[in-house]
C-alpha cells in the first residue's frame, strides 16, 4: 500500500485507507484470477488436448518423442523451416514500417480524407483471405492483367505468399501501431519546437519511443500470423513448402492429428521468442500519457500533409485493386475467357448457396464476438496493467495472450472438438451451439485486441489509479470515468476488428458450426471448391458490402461517441 | 469486468434458449444427423427424395470438403455427433471402421449393390453409392495458343512439350491425388510407376491441395492441363469452360462415394431407413444424374463427356492394400518431389 502513497507525491497516506483499498486490490487481483482462469479454460485446455497428441501414436498410447523423430527426419523439413522463417520475416520488415507511416499520417498529418484512408485500411479483412489470393493470381498469375510486371518470376511461391500476406496483415499491425501513436503527449513537441528541435530528431527522440511497444507488438502479431496461415500459401504458394502447409497435409490430408500437432508445436517457438521480447520490454517502458498530458494537434505543413496524403492514397489505391479485381469477378461470366458482364453469379449465389440464413447467423455472431469480445479483453488488459501485485497471474495471461496468433485455426478448432465434445466435460453443452463459435473466434482474435488494448492502456499514466486510489475512488469507478473514455478509440477499433474477422473466419469455425449456425465464410469456402469462383465472389462482395455497412454506421456512431469522450482532443480521428 | 461476465452469461441463456427453441419445432419429426462429402447442389435432391419416402425424417446435412468431414469425425470420436456417414470417400470410411466407429448393416437390397462396391465384409461397415475415377481437364483454348497436342494416355503426359504445363493434386494433401499414385503403382509394379512419377514431375508446374483445383487452373487457362476426378472435370464443362475431359486409357484411379451408420447412433430406425434408401433403384436414379457409375449395376445412362466403356477403364482397385501402405508411399513420395520442387 505504501507504494501508492509514495508514486503519488504531494498524498499523505492516511492509514484509516488502507484496508479499503487493500480489499479493492483484493478484488482486482481476484477479476485477472478469474480471466486467467477462462483464458486457460478456452484457449489452454482445447491446445493442449490436441497438442498431447503429439506424444501419442494413432492410437492413443504414449510414445514419447516418436512423432518427433519421425517428423525431423523428414528431409524437406529443413527446406520448410528456412522457408517458413524468411517470407515471415521479409513480410514483417515491409508490413510494419509500411503501417507505420499509414498510421503516423493518420495520427500526425493534417491530410484530408482521413476516414476513408481508415475504412480502406480495413478492406483486406473485410473478405475472406481466400479471395484476395484469387485476385492476385486474376493480377499476376499465368493469364494475369499485369503478369508482365514481374518478367520471368511466378507468382505462385514465395513472391505470391509474401504479397498476399503483407496485404493480409496490414490491418492487424495499423491497429496496434495506430493505438500507439495516437496516445501522445503534445506537450513534449511542444517543448521540443520551443527548442527548436529539428523534425527528425523529434520522430527519433519523441515519436519513435513512445511507439516502441506497439511497433514490436505490430512485428510480433505480423511475423506469428505469417507462420501460422494456411489459407494463402495454400492457394498461391506452388510448390513452397513451408510449416503451416505441413500441418494442412498432416490433418486434412491424411487426419494425422499426431503429426500435425508436431508441427503446431514448432509453430509456438516464435511466441515463445516474442513472449520474452514483452517479458523484457516490461520493465523499459514508460507511459508518455500523463495525467497532465496534453493531447498532441498536428499543425498544418503543406508538403509535409501533401507527401503523406500521396503515400496513403497509394496504399489505399492498392488494396482497392485487390478488392476491386474481386468484385468485378463477381460480375462477369467466366475468367478469362468471357467477359462480358453477368449478375448469375449472384443469383446462383444466394439462391442456391442458402446465403441468406448463413448470412444472418454469420452477422449474429459477428456482433455477440465484437461486444462479448471487446469488453473481455479490454478488462482483461486493464487488469493487467493496472493492478498491483499478482505477478505469477499477470505472466500467465501475458503468455496466453500472445499464444492465438500463432495457432493455425484449424488446430483451435479441432482442439475445440477434442476439448468441448469429450464426453466428461460438463461444458459439452456449448458444443455446436452459437456460443463455441464465439468463444473460438474471440480466441483465435485474442492477440491483436489484446495488444491494442495493452498498447492504449501503457500510454496512460498510471498516476490516474494511484489518485484515484488516494481519493478513495474504487478502481471499477476509474475504470468506467476515466480510461474506457480515454480508450473510447482503442475500444472501438477492437470492437470493429473482432466484427469484420468474425464475418469471414473460416479456419477454425469450419470444424465447429452445426447444421444451424452455418456461415457465410464457409458457404465461399464451398462454392470455391465447387469451381464456382464467380459465385464465391459474389458472395463474399455481399459481406463486404454488409460490412462495410457496418462499418460506416459504427463510424457515424464513433463520431458521436467520440465527440462527447474525446473533446480534450482537439482533432477528430477516425 | 463484471458486465463482461454477465454479458457472458447472457450471451450463453440466449445461445442455449436459441438451440432449445429449434430443438422444440422439430419434436414430431426425427432428426438425422448426417455428416457428408457430397456437393450442395446434389443433397438437395437426394433430401427431396428420400423425404419422399421418409417424410417423418428429418435430415441435418454437415457438409465439408472430404478431408473437413473426416477431420471432424475423427476429432468427435469421443463422443459422436453424427448418426450417419453418407456420400463420403470410401477411403475414409475404411479409417472409420478400423478406429470402430461403425456399425456393420446389410440395407434391403444390399444383394444388388456389385460386390466391388462394397465393405467386402459380411454385414458391409460401408456401403458405395457411386464411383468418381482419374480425369484430366485440358484447356483447348490455351492449347491453340501455345500449340499443345491433345494427351490421350498417362504416357503423354511425359512428353517435353508440356514441360511446366501440368497440374495435379499433392497426394499428401489430397485423397485424388492419393488414389492417382496408388493407381499408378497397382497397375504399373513400383519400380516403373516411380520411373513414371520421376519423369512426370519434370512436366508438373504445381502440386495442388485439392482434388477440384487442378481443373480449375486448366478452365481458367492459369496452367492448361489439370489431373482432376471425373464429377469435377464434367461439371466444369458444363459450366462452359473451354476443357476436353480425358480419360487415360492405361486405366483410372478411383474412389466411392459411400455410406455408413456410426456406431453410437439414438436413431437406429431412421439410420436404417437411409441406409435402405441409399440403395433403392429410386436413389441410384438420383446419382446416375451426377454419375456415370453406380454400386447397383444396370440403372445409371450415358453422361455426356464420359466414355461409354469408362468403367471397364477403373483399375482393379485394392483399398485394404491401398491403405496399409498409405504412410511408405507417401514418404517415398515426398522425399522425391516435395524437397525439390523449386528445380522447375
Amino acid at each position: 500500500m505504501s507504494s501508492v502513497a509514495a508514486s503519488s507525491p504531494g498524498v499523505p497516506p492516511l492509514p484509516r485507507v488502507v484496508p479499503q483499498v487493500h480489499w479493492q486490490e483484493r478484488l482486482a487481483q481476484g477479476l485477472l484470477l478469474a480471466c486467467c482462469a477462462a483464458l486457460a479454460l478456452f484457449l489452454l485446455g482445447p491446445l493442449v488436448a490436441i497438442l498431447v497428441k503429439s506424444v501419442q501414436d494413432k492410437d492413443g498410447a504414449f510414445v514419447g518423442l516418436l512423432q518427433f523423430r519421425e517428423y525431423f527426419a523428414t528431409p524437406a523439413l529443413r527446406e520448410s523451416i528456412w522457408n517458413t522463417l524468411w517470407v515471415a520475416t521479409t513480410v514483417t520488415a515491409i508490413t510494419v514500417p509500411a503501417a507505420f507511416v499509414f498510421a503516423y499520417a493518420l495520427t500526425r498529418s493534417r491530410m484530408p480524407g482521413k476516414i476513408v484512408f481508415r475504412m480502406i485500411a480495413l478492406t483486406p479483412i473485410l473478405a475472406p483471405s481466400l479471395l484476395s489470393s484469387i485476385s492476385f493470381i486474376q493480377w499476376f498469375g499465368t493469364q494475369g492483367v499485369l503478369k508482365h510486371l514481374l518478367g520471368s518470376t511466378s507468382i505462385y511461391g514465395p513472391l505470391g505468399i509474401i504479397m498476399s500476406s503483407i496485404y493480409a496483415t496490414f490491418p492487424h499491425a495499423l491497429m496496434i501501431v495506430l493505438t500507439a501513436l495516437l496516445l501522445s503527449d503534445g506537450r513534449l513537441y511542444e517543448a521540443a519546437e520551443s527548442l527548436r528541435t529539428p523534425t527528425w530528431r523529434k520522430f527519433f527522440t519523441i515519436t519513435l519511443p513512445g511507439a516502441k511497444y506497439g511497433l514490436v507488438s505490430a512485428a510480433m502479431v505480423v511475423f506469428s500470423y505469417t507462420v501460422s496461415d494456411f489459407g494463402i500459401p495454400k492457394v498461391i504458394g506452388g510448390n513452397f513448402n513451408i510449416l503451416a502447409i505441413d500441418i494442412f497435409k498432416q490433418v486434412i490430408g491424411q487426419q494425422n492429428f499426431n503429426k500435425g500437432a508436431v508441427v503446431s508445436l514448432v509453430l509456438l517457438l516464435p511466441v515463445l521468442v516474442a513472449f520474452l521480447v514483452d517479458w523484457w520490454m516490461q520493465g523499459r517502458m514508460q507511459s508518455q500519457f500523463s495525467s497532465r498530458a496534453v493531447p498532441y494537434v498536428p499543425k498544418k505543413k503543406r508538403w509535409f500533409d501533401l507527401a503523406m496524403f500521396v503515400y496513403c492514397a497509394t496504399v489505399a489505391t492498392l488494396m482497392l485493386l485487390v478488392l476491386g479485381m474481386a468484385v468485378y469477378t463477381s460480375f462477369i461470366k467466366l475468367w478469362p475467357y468471357d467477359l462480358s458482364f453477368s449478375l448469375r453469379h449472384y443469383q446462383f449465389g444466394l439462391i442456391d448457396g442458402g446465403v441468406i440464413s448463413s448470412f444472418f447467423n454469420s452477422l449474429e455472431m459477428a456482433l455477440f464476438t465484437a461486444v462479448f469480445g471487446t469488453a473481455f479483453i479490454f478488462a482483461t488488459a486493464y487488469l493487467l496493467e493496472k493492478t498491483r501485485g499478482a505477478g505469477w497471474t499477470k505472466s500467465a495471461v501475458r503468455l496466453l495472450a500472445a499464444i492465438p496468433m500463432a495457432v493455425p485455426g484449424m488446430v483451435l478448432g479441432l482442439g475445440y472438438i477434442l476439448f468441448f465434445n469429450h464426453p466428461d466435460n460438463p461444458l459439452g453443452v456449448l458444443y455446436q451451439t452459437m456460443t463455441i463459435l464465439v468463444l473460438s473466434t474471440v480466441v483465435h482474435y485474442y492477440t491483436s485486441s489484446h495488444l491494442t488494448a495493452v498498447t492504449a492502456l501503457k500510454a496512460l499514466d498510471n498516476e490516474f489509479e494511484a489518485v484515484s486510489a488516494s481519493l478513495k475512488v474504487p478502481f471499477y469507478k476509474t475504470f468506467f470515468r476515466v480510461t474506457v473514455p480515454v480508450c473510447l478509440p482503442a475500444i472501438l477499433d477492437i470492437g470493429r476488428y473482432l466484427f469484420v474477422n468474425a464475418m469471414v473466419t473460416i479456419s477454425a469455425v469450419v470444424f465447429l458450426y452445426s447444421p444451424d449456425t452455418q456461415l457465410a465464410a464457409v458457404a465461399i469456402l464451398n462454392l470455391d471448391e465447387a469451381g464456382e469462383i464467380g459465385a464465391a465472389a459474389a458472395m463474399a462482395t455481399l459481406i463486404v458490402v454488409a460490412s462495410t455497412l457496418v462499418c460506416i454506421a459504427y463510424a457515424l456512431v464513433t463520431r458521436f461517441l467520440l465527440t462527447r469522450t474525446q473533446q480534450w482532443r482537439a482533432t477528430p480521428i477516425a | 469486468m463484471k458486465f463482461a461476465m454477465t454479458m457472458r452469461a447472457v450471451a450463453s441463456t440466449v445461445a442455449i434458449a436459441f438451440a432449445s427453441a429449434s430443438g422444440v419445432a422439430m419434436a414430431e419429426k426425427t432428426t438425422l444427423n448426417v455428416y457428408t462429402a457430397l456437393e450442395t447442389d446434389q443433397l438437395k435432391a437426394y433430401t427431396e427424395g428420400f423425404n419422399k419416402v421418409h417424410p417423418d425424417i428429418e435430415l441435418k446435412w454437415t457438409r465439408d470438403s472430404t478431408g473437413v468431414i473426416t477431420a471432424k469425425l475423427l476429432a468427435e470420436k469421443a463422443n459422436p455427433q453424427a448418426d450417419v456417414v453418407f456420400g463420403t470417400s470410401a477411403s475414409s470410411l475404411a479409417v472409420f471402421d478400423n478406429e470402430g466407429m461403425l456399425l456393420p448393416y446389410a440395407p434391403k437390397g444390399l444383394d444388388k449393390v456389385s460386390a466391388k462396391y462394397r465393405d467386402p465384409k459380411n454385414p458391409p461397415a460401408w456401403v458405395g453409392m457411386d464411383v468418381y475415377g482419374a480425369a484430366i481437364c485440358f484447356n483447348t483454348v490455351e492449347a491453340k495458343k501455345q500449340n499443345l497436342p491433345k494427351p490421350e494416355t498417362w504416357a503423354d503426359l511425359l512428353k517435353p512439350v508440356y514441360k511446366g504445363k501440368i497440374v495435379m493434386p499433392n497426394p499428401a494433401s489430397s485423397g485424388t491425388g492419393n488414389f492417382d499414385v496408388t493407381a499408378w503403382i497397382q497397375m504399373w509394379g513400383d519400380q516403373k510407376a516411380w520411373k513414371y512419377m520421376d519423369d512426370l514431375h519434370q512436366n508438373i508446374a504445381q502440386y495442388t491441395h485439392s482434388g477440384s483445383k487442378p481443373c480449375k487452373q486448366a478452365a481458367a487457362g492459369e496452367f492448361p492441363i489439370g489431373i482432376t476426378f471425373e464429377y469435377r472435370a464434367v461439371n466444369t464443362k458444363k459450366q462452359g469452360a473451354p476443357i476436353d475431359v480425358i480419360f487415360p486409357k492405361e486405366g483410372l484411379g478411383w474412389d466411392l462415394e459411400s455410406s455408413g451408420i456410426m456406431k453410437n447412433t439414438k436413431k437406429l430406425d431412421a439410420a436404417k431407413a437411409l441406409m435402405d434408401w441409399m440403395v433403392t433403384p429410386a436413389a441410384m436414379e438420383l446419382y446416375g444424374k451426377n454419375f456415370a457409375v453406380l454400386a447397383v449395376p444396370g440403372i445409371a445412362k450415358p453422361l455426356d463427356f464420359v466414355p461409354a466403356d469408362y468403367e471397364q477403364r477403373l483399375i482393379k482397385n485394392d483399398f485394404a492394400w491401398s491403405a496399409k501402405n498409405r504412410d511408405k508411399i507417401l514418404a517415398e513420395w515426398s522425399k522425391r518431389y516435395d524437397g525439390k520442387s523449386e528445380a522447375k
